[in-house]
């Protein structure tokens, strides 16, 4: 067994680092329904890690517990070694901590350079009066800006529909406007929502390729929901089998794969 | 031109060409791009450096002279660069269809033996370490972008960036060693080999020396007054004899700028923003334009599109004369500078087209009404004649003498002559070296006194001295009857309608005509779109009853336009099928340069073109289809064969009002 701060080296030559974010003993509760009971799991440095489990089990609730949306009411969440407080989204993402949503949540008029600008937020130090003055820092500061949103339009290859306003794009390259956009906040834990919800073959090839990439690229750790196992086998380091709120699987895509639990979540097995 | 002449000069060799260049022009610019949204600029003296860093870090990988360097990727400084660095080192570059798939680039790295390929991406890369087993020289690849391939296993693998810093590293050490190998290229030595496109069989390697290039380029720009002003956009494939000339063989004799666009996607924008004075690009690029155009306008406001048919019918009647100099009336030109005002020059502007001086077009028969359009804004669009044995030229249209059917005068220094049959032969400073490997297709194609076959027919107009292709030699036969068949003719016709995008006409040695028909996803998806018929996929849309209809009635319209040529009456084609997938180059279909390879679409679609002939209303088939990364799968369809009317060949006569 590894120990928090060990890390070791993949079959494909990344390096995962010790354990960054660490779920213990977690359950979530809205009224009366348990959305999720008494789960524990962890986040590595590095890697890919996956939740996965049937409709209703509970995965976008643990995404929002990780994200600091949701508080649990038991349990806590570790962030770098220190329980993590009761926090605002912007002060989430100024932990590094950056996200993409089941349903695009993008400013639909709004040209595609302009959405992925809102993602630099965080780096922008001039004040309001600055910026609508074009004074001070702000202008520096818009060219660095800029120059770092347009290395990720070329990185995930947008540069065709930059000035093309978001309402106006299909599906699959909305959704890779979203993570362009996640990405301008140079997060070091991404959060990606069914990053392929709704697409087809070729949008699914696209997009695994760009999260292996930023995993690649940047070394940004990332934490993904998704419903189509064939994908996350595929892209994951570490998956963890949500069911009914429960955590009923946890480990490499193999050691997932040959665990009855799982199979039987996901083919049904009869109740008698 | 105020340039030495080559061989008094040196100027004997691109790397010579460069060398002047960056001593003459040293802060011209020399290559663009655009990159992270900015266009990216190196002047011609920052251009040498950068190659000569590359050319030192080729030496120190290892390059001897004679060696293959093999380039993959899409238009890019760094790529232009390579080819120029490889010939001053000696070695020999050989450009690849970047869509190219392994199997296709697996022989051509092959049938070259090259040692060393520089790709520029992951995709390319991928294709190389997949093949690589059947390359036996294959040694080092260089790569432009690292994306993707941080876990590659990098004891092939270079970067180019390294390349090049370990050539600055290494520079004391290696530029005598440089400095010796280019002084060695002549005129005579190999400047670069381009597969050809390869309609039928496989592609032949054509080998062409410095003089074929240099010279070429040294007439072609003297006969367009090119000047060291122009400013291109590189969008075509590297691997094509024509981007080569262009790219560099005119722009380092000239000394113009090269531009290449982000990514293919942004080649419109790209264009606009350049605004380029001297242009070349396919029939289908401008096709594609126009048809864009039209949608475009279709859902514009009630005046603007008034204003825009007002104004495009007055520029079809005089917008043509007035670029060829003819005499105008004062109010048609008056009315014309209102157009231009208005209309014409905006238009141009969105086009990218606003400072264009001169333009070409080749490859394929351009539709006239698509040919006038252009040339009545104002574009001087020309047409040429020429493949990649003859280095380009054979013929091209002087300003001032153009016209849609013909192809122009023979090019300065190029002799061309007819023989018996109708094919055409020519003799130039551009005609190509040998087929590398290949001394028989080489003694086939090009006899011992230089002419070569051209493999197409044609014949010069008596009146105006300009040459006239009628078709592939090959394709054009005999009908049953007796009659002619040159089945592009009827192609081109079909093809100017904007949604039809390709055509396949058979008949050779049969009693009548038949004829495959891919729709244009883009005009007639805007159109279902607009007319609120909703479709699933390309399949669907090209089953539609609607759009059968609409094609049926593009097809009898040509068919009454092909009635009035006495010689070709017969080729009306009496029955069509709607194909249910395009046609494709990953399934063989096509060239790279999409060019239809007949006798792969006769065999592949036996079955349809049976019941074309049998008189069958429809037929069910199933299609194997490849698929980009080289998967196979197949889809299945039942395809509606349909009549179409023909008129009787002479019926014309008598129609006439």
């Amino acid at each position: 067994m590894l120990d928090d701060s060990d890390s070791y080296v993949t079959e494909d030559g990344r390096t995962i680092g010790g354990v960054v974010m660490e779920m213990q003993n977690i359950t979530l509760r809205f009224g009366g329904v348990v959305a999720i009971s008494d789960i524990s799991f962890d986040i590595r440095e590095g890697e890919i890690r996956a939740i996965i489990g049937p409709n209703g089990a509970g995965k976008s609730s643990m995404l929002n517990v990780i994200s600091g949306f949701y508080v649990p009411q038991e349990g806590r969440v570790m962030y770098r070694g220190q329980p993590r407080p009761q926090m605002r989204p912007y002060e989430v993402a100024r932990q590094g901590i950056a996200r993409t949503f089941q349903n695009i949540a993008l400013f639909e008029g709004m040209s595609v350079l302009d959405n992925v600008m809102t993602g630099r937020l965080n780096h922008m130090k001039a004040s309001v009066f600055q910026q609508a003055l074009w004074r001070g820092k702000a202008e520096a500061e818009e060219t660095e800006n800029r120059e770092a949103v347009e290395k990720i339009i070329d990185f995930l290859e947008i540069q065709h529909i930059r000035k093309t306003p978001v309402s106006r794009l299909p599906y699959g390259l909305k959704k890779r406007v979203e993570l362009a956009r996640a990405l301008a906040a140079e997060p070091s834990l991404l959060l990606l929502d069914e990053p392929m919800a709704g697409m087809n073959v070729e949008e699914k090839e696209d997009m695994s390729r760009f999260i292996l990439d930023v995993n690649d690229e940047f070394g940004t750790t990332i934490a993904l929901i998704e419903h189509d196992m064939g994908v996350v086998m595929d892209l994951s380091d570490r998956v963890v089998v949500m069911d009914y709120g429960r955590k009923i699987g946890d480990g490499t895509p193999d050691e997932v794969r040959n665990n009855q639990d799982v199979i039987d979540a996901y083919l049904g097995v009869s109740h008698d | 031109m105020a340039h030495s002449q080559p061989g008094a000069g040196g100027l004997h060799s691109l790397p010579a060409l460069l060398q002047r260049n960056a001593r003459d022009h040293a802060s011209a610019p020399a290559y663009r791009e655009k990159e992270f949204g900015i266009w990216q600029c190196w002047t011609w003296a920052e251009g040498e450096k950068e190659i000569e860093a590359l050319a030192l870090g080729l030496i120190n990988l290892g390059v001897n002279e004679g060696d293959f360097i093999a380039i993959a990727g899409r238009n890019r400084p760094y790529l232009y660069w390579s080819m120029v660095a490889a010939q001053s080192v000696g070695a020999i570059p050989v450009p690849v269809y970047q869509d190219a798939v392994a199997e296709e680039m697996a022989y051509v790295l092959g049938h070259c033996g090259a040692r060393f390929i520089i790709a520029g991406d992951q995709e390319q890369a991928d294709k190389v370490i997949e093949i690589q087993d059947q390359l036996h020289q294959f040694e080092h690849l260089i790569y432009l972008d690292a994306r993707g391939m941080r876990k590659y296993d990098h004891t092939q693998l270079h970067e180019f960036a390294h390349i090049q810093d370990q050539g600055r590293a290494a520079h004391d050490e290696l530029i005598g060693e440089l400095e010796r190998r280019r002084a060695k290229l002549t005129y005579d030595s190999t400047c670069v080999m381009l597969y050809t496109s390869g309609t039928t069989g496989k592609p032949k390697g054509v080998v062409l020396s410095n003089r074929n290039v240099v010279e070429t380029a040294k007439n072609s720009a003297a006969f367009d007054k090119l000047s060291r002003d122009e400013n291109i956009l590189s969008y075509l494939p590297m691997a094509w004899v024509g981007d080569f000339i262009f790219s560099i063989g005119q722009a380092y004799w000239c000394g113009f700028c090269t531009n290449c666009p982000e990514s293919a996607d942004t080649m419109m924008t790209d264009l606009r923003e350049i605004g380029p004075s001297y242009f070349f690009a396919p029939p289908r690029v401008f096709e594609g334009q126009l048809t864009n155009v039209m949608i475009r306008m279709e859902d514009a406001g009630k005046l603007k599109r008034r204003m825009f048919h007002h104004f495009m019918a007055h520029a079809k009647k005089v917008g043509g004369r007035i670029l060829d100099g003819e005499p105008v009336g004062l109010m048609d030109r008056l009315k014309y500078a209102l157009g231009d005002l208005l209309v014409y020059g905006p238009l141009k502007d969105t086009l990218g087209y606003g400072k264009i001086r001169v333009g070409y077009t080749a490859g394929e028969a351009i539709g006239p009404e698509i040919f006038d359009f252009y040339r009545s804004l104002g574009i001087n669009l020309k047409q040429l004649y020429g493949q990649t044995e003859a280095t380009v030229f054979i013929t091209l249209q002087p300003d001032g003498q153009v016209r849609a059917d013909t192809v122009g005068v023979p090019a300065p220094e190029v002799e061309v002559k007819i023989a018996d049959n109708g094919e055409i032969f020519y003799r130039s400073p551009g005609t190509f070296i040998e087929y590398y490997k290949n001394a028989d297709s080489t003694a086939g194609t090009k006899d011992a006194e230089g002419w070569v076959a051209t493999g197409d027919a044609g014949f010069f107009e008596k009146d105006s001295g300009h040459l006239r292709i009628i078709d592939r030699a090959k394709d054009v036969g005999k009908m049953a009857s007796g009659a002619m068949f040159a089945p592009k003719f009827v192609e081109n016709k079909l093809k100017f309608f904007p949604d039809i995008l390709e055509v396949v006409v058979f008949g050779n040695g049969m009693d009548r005509c038949t004829a495959f028909i891919n729709i244009d996803l883009n005009a007639v998806g805007n159109w279902a779109e607009r007319n609120n018929i909703a479709y699933a996929s390309y399949q669907e849309l090209a089953g539609h009853p609607k759009v059968l209809a609409s094609i049926q009635s593009h097809v009898e319209e040509v068919n009454r336009s092909v009635a009035a040529d006495d010689m070709l009456s017969g080729c009306q084609i009496h029955r069509f099928v709607v194909l249910h997938k395009e046609l494709d180059a990953d399934d063989g279909e096509m060239t790279r340069t999409r060019k239809v390879r007949r006798v792969v679409i006769e065999d592949k679609y036996a079955d349809i073109i049976a019941a074309l002939y049998d008189g069958s209303a429809e037929i069910s088939t199933t299609t194997e289809v490849t698929y980009e990364d080289g998967r196979k799968g197949s889809i299945s369809a039942t395809l509606d064969i349909r009549d179409a009317a023909v008129v009787q060949a002479a019926s014309h006569k008598v129609a006439a009002e």
